[in-house]
């Protein structure tokens, strides 16, 4: 039997984690040798490149954003049970929501239309994740399956709409006019500016902050309100639900669309903040990270977010390495990443015996 | 039944076992001697370390410290090989049989004697012709091991394990799954074994069977041995108080019944499972204010089924359930178990870790299982933990659950501290009908004196309890009246007065009711 041992809170979550980090750097820094580069002045770059100036801070806020909301969508999924893998496609087709209110509603003042394209964002989020919801509850579709499947039906769907529908036909590309300026999200610029703060442009804009308050909202949801409870009990046992009297595939259907909201908040980030535009693949594969996200927070919105924030300065930072140093392309950063996440979510408990036989023996001692 | 010269060396002796699996000390320098050619009994409650012990002498835990000697000679045990070439069977208590193999494959998994199973199997069938022959142990070595009942899957196992020359063979709970009929036969069996000179270690909690079959018996507490004592000299009152520290009753006392009006009516109840087997067939009952009624059975026939229909847990292929004369919704819907606990109809069920709890909750979100929507736990949409937190502390005062942790992981109590958990939550709001299914199934002596006390109170309190369960000495102990199932229908009722053991068994069978069908 080799049940977990037992280890002091901050060690469990912090001291751990950390080792483990430690280890992928260290063995990246091994790949970075071998393709001939200076693995600490990659360090160096990287580290600067994420967070050694503010438009560097910005940005890397700016990639946490979407990282929490998609991972988020995944976490919340996995306390009923589900494994929310479509958080891409959800995002995408939010896009659309925010898109058509953006677009065709340009009308309204901006205190009526701003919310209404976030409102409109997470219903065609929650919409397009229901449906793989609905089928696992009544028709025994596993939602695996099924949200990857919707991931490419969201990509063709799109595709099909921005080219032949939505497209600027003055403009070259695929894309749609730029919204209306009253349309879109604060930038972090303008409301630094009010408070006689100056700061640098960057992509980063208000939808930081509706992914703090979704964070809070998924940790009261889940922990504090009787539809969480309703929501992990069927995670745990459905036998158990049914005897509680709680519908199992009602469960399901809400926990899915709630988990599809959420990954299309990450559309507002991108769509209404940042572009100002409906663009084909915005979503960029942060719907995929959101799932490592989510893995490596625990699946909970503290460690969401703090995991979002350490995929954000990656990214950031890896951009950053892929541009200064020749032989390291956005490949290399991905490989970095993924050794984070093998350390860190696949092989989390491999310093757990070393460090729970060195602690038995302290308090022994 | 006298024990074994005392000149010859027992058949296996342990020194000093000691174990740990982290903070829990299971065993602590544990002695045994077993004598040859007897049937020595080890009782004691759950976590006392039977399992433990034996799990050493066959290989599955290596032992912190201690030697084990089989016939004299100390042999190292690192893994179950080694258990089974120094002549050690086990027979656990879930069978190790793959379902969809025969006898014959299932005898030689593990011992296949070559690449090829031809040959293997030739030496074999003959092999075990012989041992059949010897112990009277009739298999049909060609038959499926999901076609054979589970007395005939326990003679399988035992035939396994004298397959591989077993000179001592140990017992998990053997008779936990069997009809007082078969678990005489299997007796018997072990009576022709031991006659041979060969050794038995039976491991259960029941102390009648201890009584009945054991020449010598050790009784285990809190990883320790406490006493071993000549079975001849002993008593189920002095085994059940060494095993729990103090003195307990084993039965409850009650006062006559006084039955009251109907308070549960069920007719013609059918079920047929997603595999499309009918596990009901044609159920109809009745239960009054004041009494208890008890369903016994063998594991299997439908009882569980009963229960769950009857709290609006399984959707039902016909018949309808009376409520106070008024008719319930079909069951299967979360709806339905909503609604029968509204009425006032509480159920723990048998299935405590996947059903009446979730064992990765605290004892406080355990504890609000069911009752989550109460005003009382939060406002509006939102649950209080704290006031989940209070409610759990009283219930825990009340039912006397220790470690009375309302944090605590449900899944860390001990199998009395969690019955107490769900019984506590289910009794507490006052219910006019409990349906209680296998309630001390695991459950340690004495909690299940209490978890017993707490029905009768109830019951005496007027209301109607439906009782399941598969130890005959809980019905005889508790029921008021006694309906038998098999094979998915009532074969039998018998008033509490004119029941025994006997006759209960033959209808447990089916045999009474085949009698009546000719």
């Amino acid at each position: 039997m080799s049940a977990g041992a037992r280890l002091p809170r901050w060690v469990d979550l912090g001291l751990l984690p950390l080792l483990n980090l430690a280890a992928a750097f260290l063995l990246s820094g091994l790949v970075v040798l071998a393709i001939g580069e200076d693995p600490i002045k990659a360090l160096r770059i990287l580290v600067n490149g994420a967070v050694g100036y503010p438009e560097a801070v910005a940005f890397t806020l700016y990639y946490t954003t979407n990282f929490i909301l998609t991972g988020l969508a995944v976490a919340l999924a996995f306390h009923a049970g589900l494994f929310n893998i479509g958080g891409e496609g959800q995002a995408y087709v939010a896009g659309l929501g925010v898109g058509l209110v953006c677009l065709y509603l340009d009308f309204l003042p901006g205190f009526a239309v701003v919310p209404i394209a976030i409102l409109s964002a997470a219903a065609f989020g929650a919409a397009w994740a229901a449906i793989p919801g609905w089928l696992e509850a009544y028709r025994g579709s596993h939602v695996v399956i099924t949200t990857i499947m919707f991931n490419f039906l969201a990509a063709a769907l799109m595709t099909y709409l921005i080219t032949n529908w939505l497209l600027d036909p003055a403009h070259g590309a695929p894309e749609t006019r730029r919204f209306a300026g009253h349309t879109t999200l604060w930038t972090m610029q303008q409301m630094l500016g009010w408070f006689g703060i100056k700061a640098p442009r960057s992509p980063l804009n208000a939808a930081f902050f509706l992914a703090l308050a979704a964070a809070a909202f998924v940790w009261i949801y889940v922990w504090h309100t009787r539809a969480g409870y309703r929501l992990r009990t069927v995670g745990s046992s459905h036998k158990a639900a049914l005897y509680a009297g709680i519908d199992p595939a009602r469960t399901i259907v809400v926990a899915m669309a709630i988990s599809g909201a959420l990954a299309g908040l990450m559309a507002v980030n991108e769509i209404q903040g940042a572009q100002a535009r409906l663009l084909l693949s915005f979503t960029g594969g942060y719907g995929f990270v959101g799932i490592a996200v989510a893995l490596m927070g625990r699946n909970h919105p503290v460690g969401v977010c703090l995991a979002a924030l350490l995929f954000g300065a990656l990214y950031q930072g890896g951009a950053e390495l892929a541009f200064e140093m020749r032989n390291i392309n956005r490949e290399m950063v991905i490989v970095i990443q993924g050794l984070i996440i093998l350390f860190c979510g696949a092989l989390e408990n491999m310093f757990r015996p070393t460090l729970a036989r060195l602690f038995a023996r302290q308090g022994a001692a | 039944m006298e024990a074994a010269s005392a000149l010859e060396l027992p058949a296996l002796e342990l020194r000093g076992i000691d174990k740990s699996f982290g903070a829990v000390h299971a065993n602590r320098a544990v002695d045994l001697s077993v004598a040859k050619g007897s049937i020595h009994g080890i009782v004691g409650e759950n976590g006392a370390g039977k399992s433990t012990l034996m799990g050493i002498v066959y290989g599955y835990y290596a032992a912190d410290a201690g030697t084990i000697r089989v016939d004299g000679k100390e042999v190292h045990i690192a893994a179950s090989q080694d258990a089974i070439a120094a002549g050690i069977g086990m027979v656990h208590q879930h069978f190790m049989l793959v379902e969809n193999f025969t006898v014959l494959e299932n005898v030689l998994l593990g011992a296949e004697g070559g690449a090829l199973l031809k040959k293997g199997e030739a030496a074999a069938r003959a092999a075990l012709g012989k041992i059949m022959a010897d112990y009277g142990l009739e298999v049909d070595l060609d038959a499926k091991i999901e076609t054979l009942d589970v007395g005939t899957q326990q003679r399988v196992e035992i035939l396994k394990a004298l397959y591989r020359g077993a000179q001592i063979l140990i017992l998990d709970e053997p008779t936990a799954v069997l009809t007082p009929q078969e678990a005489d036969a299997l007796f018997r069996l072990l009576d022709t074994w031991r006659s041979q000179g060969r050794t038995v270690i039976l491991i259960t909690h029941k102390l009648r069977e201890i009584l009945a079959a054991t020449d010598r018996v050790t009784v285990m507490r809190q990883g320790a041995v406490v006493a071993t004592r000549d079975t001849a000299a002993t008593s189920q009152e002095e085994l059940a108080e060494l095993m729990v520290g103090r003195r307990v009753q084993l039965r409850v006392a009650k006062d006559a019944c006084v039955p009251g009006a109907e308070v549960l009516r069920a007719t013609g109840l059918r079920y047929v499972d997603a595999r499309g087997v009918e596990r009901l067939r044609g159920v109809s009952l009745s239960v009054r204010a004041g009494e208890i009624v008890g369903i016994a059975g063998v594991s299997g026939n439908g009882q569980s089924e009963l229960l769950e229909a009857l709290a609006g847990l399984l959707p039902l292929a016909g018949g309808e359930i009376f409520y106070k004369s008024e008719k319930l919704a079909p069951p299967g819907t979360a709806a339905a178990s909503r609604a029968a606990r509204l009425h006032g109809i509480a159920h723990v069920p048998e299935d405590r870790h996947r059903m009446g709890m979730v064992v990765g909750y605290s004892a406080a979100e355990s504890t609000i299982l069911g009752y989550h929507g109460d005003e009382d736990l939060g406002f509006g949409p939102l649950l209080s933990n704290r006031a989940a937190t209070t409610r759990t502390a009283r219930l825990m005062g009340a039912y006397d659950v220790r470690p009375a942790a309302p944090a605590l992981r449900s899944g860390n109590f001990s199998g009395g501290n969690q019955q107490k958990i769900v019984l506590g939550r289910e009794i507490d709001r006052d219910p006019e009908l409990l349906l209680i299914g296998q309630p001390t199934r695991g459950v340690d002596i004495g909690a299940i004196e209490f978890i017993h006390r707490r029905l009768v109170a109830l019951r005496d309190a007027g209301k109607a309890i439906l009782l399941v369960s598969c130890e005959l000495d809980e019905i005889l102990g508790l029921a008021d009246r006694i309906l038998v199932m098999f094979d998915g229908r009532i074969v039998g009722e018998l008033g509490r007065d004119a029941a025994d053991e006997r006759a209960l068994g033959l209808m447990m069978a089916g045999v009474a009711q085949a009698a009546a069908a000719e």
